[in-house]
């Protein structure tokens, strides 16, 4: 496909900003999903949406300043009061609990959306000013992805029937 | 009868209509994809799906816990 030419299919862009595990999901749900509906997709990752794209993914995430997070535990929703999110080790286990947990609710893992994603030709565009700005390589991503700009995005969302950010 | 069985049961959104739209692919035109599922989501969505991709959701039905739909490939 050239770019911008997206013939007569619909079409959606995602604009991905954030790189944490649970983050991570709603754009490779969605990008994922549309590309299987037949719409051609563009996901544009920047700042720390950008590491999305390293080849090794090790994603966390944090209880910290989030009060509508409930975990299921024994029965009950759990929440996690901020002076307990910041002691140690407590991100750590909160990550190890949310993947324990998409294992055991059939959710797939990022890893296994981003390969999907790669396989139904979905766009991916690297934030080039993000790649300089946190010093990061291009040699650590994965292959078949783009660098591109603001004006790359802009490009390609006046032409999107969906643009989203996330 | 179906022509192509996809057991999705036990998985979450979005792998039940990821992994059809692979079998799918795999598939002539006119052939049938029978789907087991066990996500009560996957009953709207396999509607969407359906109607956004001009592949035709023959059938929609529930046996116990596990949904089963027949979609005939366009």
């Amino acid at each position: 496909m050239a770019d911008g030419d997206f013939g007569n299919a619909k079409s959606m862009s995602i604009i991905v900003t954030k790189g944490s595990l649970d983050w991570a999901y709603p754009p490779f749900i969605l990008g994922t999903t549309a590309a299987a509906m037949d719409l051609d997709v563009t996901m544009f990752f920047t700042f720390y949406g950008l590491p999305l794209l390293n080849k090794k993914l090790d994603l966390k995430m944090t209880t910290l300043g989030n009060p509508a997070m409930k975990m299921p535990m024994a029965g009950m929703h759990i929440g996690m009061p901020n002076i307990v999110s910041a002691l140690p080790g407590v991100d750590r286990g909160a990550t190890i609990m949310m993947k324990n947990l998409f294992k055991k609710k059939g959710v797939a893992s990022i890893e296994d959306l981003r390969e999907a994603a790669v396989e139904s030709d979905v766009r991916m565009i690297a934030c080039q000013m993000t790649l300089d700005l946190f010093e990061m390589d291009r040699k650590d991503m994965i292959d078949g992805i783009e660098l591109g700009g603001a004006a790359t995005y802009i490009d390609v969302a006046t032409k999107s029937d969906i643009n989203l950010f996330i | 009868m179906a022509d192509q069985t996809l057991n999705a049961e036990g998985l979450n959104c979005p792998l039940p209509i990821i992994k059809a739209k692979k079998a799918l692919k795999g598939m002539e035109a006119g052939k049938v994809l029978e789907i087991r599922s066990t996500d009560p989501g996957s009953v709207a969505d396999f509607a969407a799906f359906c109607s956004q991709t001009g592949n035709e959701l023959l059938s929609s039905n529930t046996e116990g816990n596990v949904y089963l739909f027949e979609i005939k490939k366009s």
